[in-house]
């Protein structure tokens, strides 16, 4: 048996989900660290002895000028080169909510084309349960094979995926570039409060080209015990947010 | 030079900000309103080149795809509001910009704030104009504003060399009037006895206080600080008996309770900042509820914001995790006429969004959950909104250091000190009137969650490293509290002059009584020092060594080698005199203690009017759902929740408690073959009762608090509970006698349960002056919140109906007891009897709760507003299904009495018919109907005697008045 994949959960300063991310990753058979953005600068920490890197939720540096922005804007000018040659490796890349924000502001997500993430549609904070559907088609080594659907909450504000035009999106059908959207119970495409945001094409999760980045809205980290499920005692299980993790843990572990 | 930047939408990008404040503009009632466009302000101080400028801009500002920036200022047709803090007050976002320039390589940059620009559109007048802005944009206690012309920068003018003084007070000689008139002046809220005590202390000590001394007295000895009215000695009269005289409300009631109770799993009861109970084998819980309710009532988010903050310092403050928040918020009604409100009133809408807002914004940024609360309106608090914010934390056992030695230094760790709410213990014990507004501007603060966040990740590495020996929280009364109340035993010296400030030019006793957020006090023994400085760099938040703990039992306060304050610990910890005050308490009027029908102006109404009285009911504010406030707090994050806020098919249907399994248990607990415990929370009111009389209001609310957490699978045995008074004057002797009553009712009702009170708060002189020049008190409102053990959060029970065929019970028994009924109220009824207690209610939740633990309970829910039609009613549309039952298998009472009275100690429960016999043999011997059957047809059909249709309704109109009025939630 190979050891279990280190993954760095990336805390910077405001994170709040690091440790719910690292639970995740834990009970998906990986061996999760969480390490403040300083330690990386300081070489306490160095990204290139980790297999995946989680960029986890929260509200970094108080998501003041824009979720994500800031965080994004250290990201790049502290961490650029490292986080370059980790990326160029194709080692994989979890972004979640203001991690995903972070990845789209770094220009990380979705890759050459124009995007950004905006306030809700009805421009405020919004916790509920979503169902994700993975694209088939698409190349993301984290929901690759996902058959069942992903029921998990959303927690955020700024959540609504718009692309610069429409060419750019339909440029990142094309590639598959659009790794999850939200669905209604049934699986059918569907508007508020299914998709929680008013995201265009239901976009959840968003990959790059060679799909080793993804970026999601939505907390699968949240929805790893039966228990968690909001109609537990309605007798629903499954559709647990784990899948997702270890898909990226056995995609790392064969690297 | 200072640069000012806007940036906007770019044409034909939404303004989901300005739409939605277009939606408020037409709730004003403004006719013939048109749109808001809203942008951001940034200003930018130092010198920056124009390349520089624009890189900052691309790279900080503007989001490309949706934005663009303007450097100058564009006249419009319309009105152009522009607004930025005040100076001084916290501006995250102006930080975080700074701290970003220095990222981005822009360096020498001095000051930087942030603002907004509203540019209204459409038939607005002036005047119009100017109320859209006054009542929906602006808030004058915290921001400044112009109007059609650009805003000035509130940049703080450096005073470099500021003289620093250190005023000496001569009260030695004064009068008993000079004795007063230094009180007033200064603004100390210290009464005659208290000035005497002082000035004999002076005497002794041969000199005059400096201001440092005599603030810091002012403040220790405040009603938020040392709870002096629930310290006092009270003559009490009740009715035409003869006066008793009561030593300490808090002793000789509410820590009487805990004591008679001796529960050995209570850790900490009144002692620490929290209330702290065990848990489980390596975990204990700590709860704490705090009130904000004079600064919220003058700015909204940042009273709710600061005292959602302050209560997570105390959960801190005993070495815990926060791992849940609480909120209970009573407001003036929703739809008051604003004309009709008294001047410098906000409206209740407005206080209701800022506050919502401000819970929703500390919370959700430090990641910790808000899982449970309750909404209330009333008249009595439009001008005195009620704000309480509740926090619950893990701590592993003996993991809280509570022993400073001599030679232990005394550190800061957090934000930095300015003016903030300078004198807010002493503000907030006074009476809402002009003055208070007049000093409210230093008073209220906006906070800074994320330097709350790195502050308690660093204290919990600190924790668990061992690394400090005691440790509290800054809250009211800033340094001078903390330090003070850490070195009560040892003494301390600090030098003042070490405080990092976030401004220049505050005095060395503003320094010690600045209530600036985000502040905790450590005592660290010299060798530990360099590490918890370590820890605190890698996580970006600030630790400053002050001074150290001495062991001469004397405060020392010092600026550079200048002396500012030497008091005696002693003087300043029990040198207080004690109050003594008269409370008095009238008989309640004969028409309470009626019998239902008797007395009454109204008929009795007909089948039609019941059905459409439960639809009414469902629809009250306080009732019907608040998903849309709810929804807008995270309450999954720490991947605990397993009663969630909202139950049942599509989370639409009301929850009783939540419970929380604390992520730390659940990973330890994976795969140990053993149950993994839980704590539910709950919260018990009822202030309409409270009106009547207070005693009954304590019993209701003990009891629903109980209830509550029993109904989600809490053991009993295992309830904790915490009191929250927020009342009237105390001086005045009817104000207190109430509050006398409310304790011996919050005694009686916690020892017949055997529930344990472990903390609690009181906020007084909750009064304003109403609109017909008089002063009043709000209604006096008990809040009890509960935590409850679940021994197995598997077997946690939701209040949906979960299958058609089941049976349907009713637990305790139902009484004529319709006095503050929601029945009554919404028919404008008064009299009938108040609920009292109910018999052998905790043999009875006990059986509950072993029938739940044998798995024989399918769904339950209490039963208090609205009664038993209520209760039925929610469980049906929450399961998405329907109900038949017959009320008069439960008592022969008038068929309204039954469907809505409100007797204490009722539970509805559904349970299998396979296990019908099973159930009704673990409830034998106590009050158990079965009333009827789950249907699956989503028909609600409740009958009276002889099979006549009390009730007939179905899911859809149940939903209707429950989540009609939610426009924005689906």
């Amino acid at each position: 048996m190979t050891a279990k994949p280190k993954i760095l959960i990336l805390h910077a300063t405001g994170s709040n989900r690091d440790r719910d991310a690292a639970w995740a990753c834990e009970l998906a058979g990986g061996a999760p660290e969480i390490v403040h953005i300083n330690q990386l600068t300081s070489g306490d920490r160095a990204l290139f002895n980790y297999q995946m890197l989680v960029l986890p939720g929260g509200f970094s540096y108080g998501d003041d000028l824009g979720a994500g922005k800031l965080w994004a804007v250290t990201i790049k000018h502290r961490l650029g080169e490292a986080l370059a040659a980790f990326v160029a490796e194709k080692k994989p890349v979890l972004g979640i909510c203001n991690g995903f924000q972070a990845l789209v502001k770094s220009g990380l997500l979705p890759g050459d084309e124009k995007a950004t993430l905006t306030r809700n549609e009805r421009a405020h904070f919004e916790c509920r349960w979503v169902h994700l559907e993975a694209n088939p088609t698409s190349p993301c080594v984290f929901t690759k094979g996902l058959e069942e659907p992903i029921h998990c909450p959303v927690a955020h504000g700024e959540g609504q995926f718009v692309a610069r035009d429409a060419a750019t999106l339909s440029a990142i059908e094309e590639r598959g570039g659009v790794a999850l959207r939200y669905t209604d119970a049934s699986g059918a495409p569907a508007g508020y409060p299914h998709n929680p945001n008013g995201s265009i094409g239901n976009i959840a999760g968003i990959t790059n080209r060679s799909g080793t980045i993804l970026g999601l809205m939505p907390h699968p980290e949240n929805h790893i015990r039966p228990q968690q499920h909001p109609q537990f005692h309605r007798g629903a299980i499954g559709r647990s947010g784990l899948p997702l993790f270890q898909n990226g843990i056995r995609y790392a572990s064969q690297l | 030079m200072i640069h000012r930047i806007e940036v906007a939408p770019k044409t034909g990008s939404r303004d989901a900000r300005g739409e939605r404040l277009s939606r408020q503009i037409g709730e004003l009632g403004l006719t013939g309103a048109g749109q808001v466009a809203v942008s951001d302000l940034y200003f930018i101080e130092g010198d920056l080149s124009v390349s520089d400028l624009h890189r900052l801009v691309a790279e900080l500002l503007v989001d490309d795809i949706l934005e663009a920036a303007r450097f100058e200022t564009v006249k419009v047709h319309g009105h152009a509001i522009e607004v930025t803090l005040r100076p001084g007050v916290t501006d995250s976002a102006a930080e975080n910009l700074k701290a970003c320039a220095d990222v981005i390589g822009i360096h020498g940059l001095t000051q930087f704030a942030v603002g907004q620009r509203y540019v209204l559109r459409g038939s607005f007048d002036d005047a119009q104009a100017r109320l859209i802005a006054e009542k929906l944009l602006i808030n004058d206690v915290v921001q400044t504003s112009s109007h059609n012309a650009p805003i000035v920068a509130p940049f703080v003018t450096a005073r470099a060399n500021t003289e620093i003084i250190v005023e000496t007070i001569a009260l030695r000689d004064v009068s008993d009037d000079g004795l007063l008139a230094i009180s007033r002046q200064r603004r100390l809220a210290l009464d005659l006895a208290e000035m005497r005590a002082i000035q004999l202390y002076f005497r002794k000590e041969g000199r005059d206080p400096t201001d440092a001394e005599i603030e810091m007295l002012a403040q220790t000895w405040s009603e938020h600080c040392v709870h002096k009215t629930f310290r006092a000695k009270i003559t009490y009269t009740e009715g035409n008996a003869k006066p008793r005289i009561i030593d300490g409300l808090l002793k000789s009631y509410i820590r009487a309770a805990t004591e008679t109770i001796n529960k050995p799993w209570v850790r900490s009861a009144f002692v620490d900042n929290a209330g702290v109970i065990a848990f489980d084998d390596t975990y204990d819980l700590a709860f704490k509820v705090e009130t904000h309710n004079h600064p919220s009532a003058l700015e909204p988010f940042g009273g709710a914001n600061t005292g959602v903050g302050g209560v997570v310092r105390d959960i801190i403050g005993v070495s815990a995790r926060p791992i849940a928040n609480t909120d209970v918020l009573c407001f003036g009604p929703q739809d008051s006429d604003p004309a009709k409100l008294p001047a410098g009133v906000l409206h209740p809408r407005r206080i209701f969004d800022g506050v919502t807002h401000g819970i929703e914004d500390y919370g959700n940024k430090m990641g910790i959950p808000t899982v449970n609360g309750a909404l209330c309106f009333d008249e009595g608090y439009t001008a005195n909104p009620l704000v309480f914010c509740g926090c619950l934390g893990l701590v592993p056992i003996g993991a809280h250091p509570r022993a400073a030695n001599p030679g232990d230094l005394v550190v800061v760790i957090g934000g930095r000190t300015g003016r903030d709410g300078i004198g807010g213990a002493t503000f907030s014990s006074m009476e809402m009137g002009v003055e208070t507004a007049l000093i409210a501007g230093s008073s209220v603060q906006i906070g800074h969650p994320i330097h709350e966040k790195q502050t308690l990740e660093a204290i919990l590495i600190a924790r668990d490293e061992k690394l400090y020996t005691a440790i509290t929280d800054c809250g009211a009364g800033g340094l001078s509290s903390s330090i003070g109340e850490m070195a009560a035993e040892l003494g301390a010296l600090v030098h003042l002059e070490r405080v990092p400030l976030k401004y220049a030019g505050l005095q060395p006793w503003e320094v010690w009584l600045s209530e600036a957020q985000e502040r905790m006090v450590l005592a660290v023994p010299p060798a530990n020092w360099p590490r918890v400085k370590a820890i605190c760099d890698g996580l970006d938040i600030e630790a400053t060594a002050l001074g150290e703990f001495t062991g001469d039992r004397r405060i020392r306060l010092l600026w550079d080698e200048r002396t500012v304050g030497n008091l005696s610990t002693a003087f300043l910890n029990d040198g207080i005199p004690r109050m003594e005050l008269a409370a008095e308490w009238a008989q309640a009027a004969p028409a309470s203690l009626l019998p239902w029908g008797e007395g009454q102006d109204e008929g009795l109404l007909s089948a039609a009017d019941l059905t459409s009285t439960l639809l009414a009911v469902l629809a009250r504010p306080g009732t019907r759902s608040n998903e849309d406030v709810v929804r807008r707090y995270d309450h999954e994050v720490q991947g605990g929740s397993v009663v969630k806020p909202f139950v049942g098919v599509g989370g639409k249907g009301p929850g009783d408690a939540a419970v929380i399994c604390p992520q730390d248990v659940w990973r330890a607990g994976q795969g140990r073959n053993k149950p993994i415990p839980g704590v539910a929370l709950s919260v018990g009111m009822n202030p309409a009762l409270g009106k009547i009389d207070p005693y009954a209001m304590a019993w209701a609310a003990v009891d629903e608090a109980i209830r509550n957490c029993v109904a989600v699978g809490a053991d009993p045995d295992r309830i904790a509970i915490l009191d929250n008074f927020c009342w009237g004057n105390p001086r005045l002797p009817d104000r207190l006698g109430s509050l006398v009553r409310c304790c011996e009712g919050c005694h009686d009702a916690a020892v017949a349960y055997g529930t344990p009170f472990v903390s609690g708060k009181d906020s007084l002189n909750n009064e304003f002056l109403g609109a017909d020049g008089k002063k009043h008190a709000i209604p006096g409102t008990l809040i009890i919140s509960a935590m409850g053990i679940v021994p197995d959060v598997t077997k946690t029970v939701t209040s949906d109906f979960k299958r058609a065929g089941s049976p349907i019970y009713v637990i305790g028994s139902t009484r004529d007891e319709m006095a503050a009924s929601a029945y009554q109220q919404l028919h404008g009824q008064s009299g009938g009897k108040v609920p009292v207690a109910a018999p052998n209610a905790l043999a009875v939740y006990r059986a509950v709760h072993a029938a739940i633990n044998k798995d024989l309970v399918r769904s339950c829910h209490d039963c208090s507003e609205g009664g038993i039609a209520l209760a039925v009613a929610e469980m049906a549309f929450g399961g998405g299904l329907g109900a038949t039952v017959a009320l008069d298998r439960t008592s022969n009472l008038p068929v309204e009495v039954t469907a809505f009275s409100e007797s204490l100690g009722r539970l509805i429960v559904e349970v299998s018919e396979e296990n019908a016999r099973a159930f009704e043999a673990a409830l034998s011997g106590h009050p158990c109907t079965r009333i009827g059957e789950v249907t699956n047809d989503g028909v609600i059909s409740m009958t009276g005697k002889a099979g006549v249709d009390v009730v007939s309704t179905t899911i859809r109109h149940i939903e209707h008045a429950f989540r009609g009025h939610l426009t924005e939630a689906a």
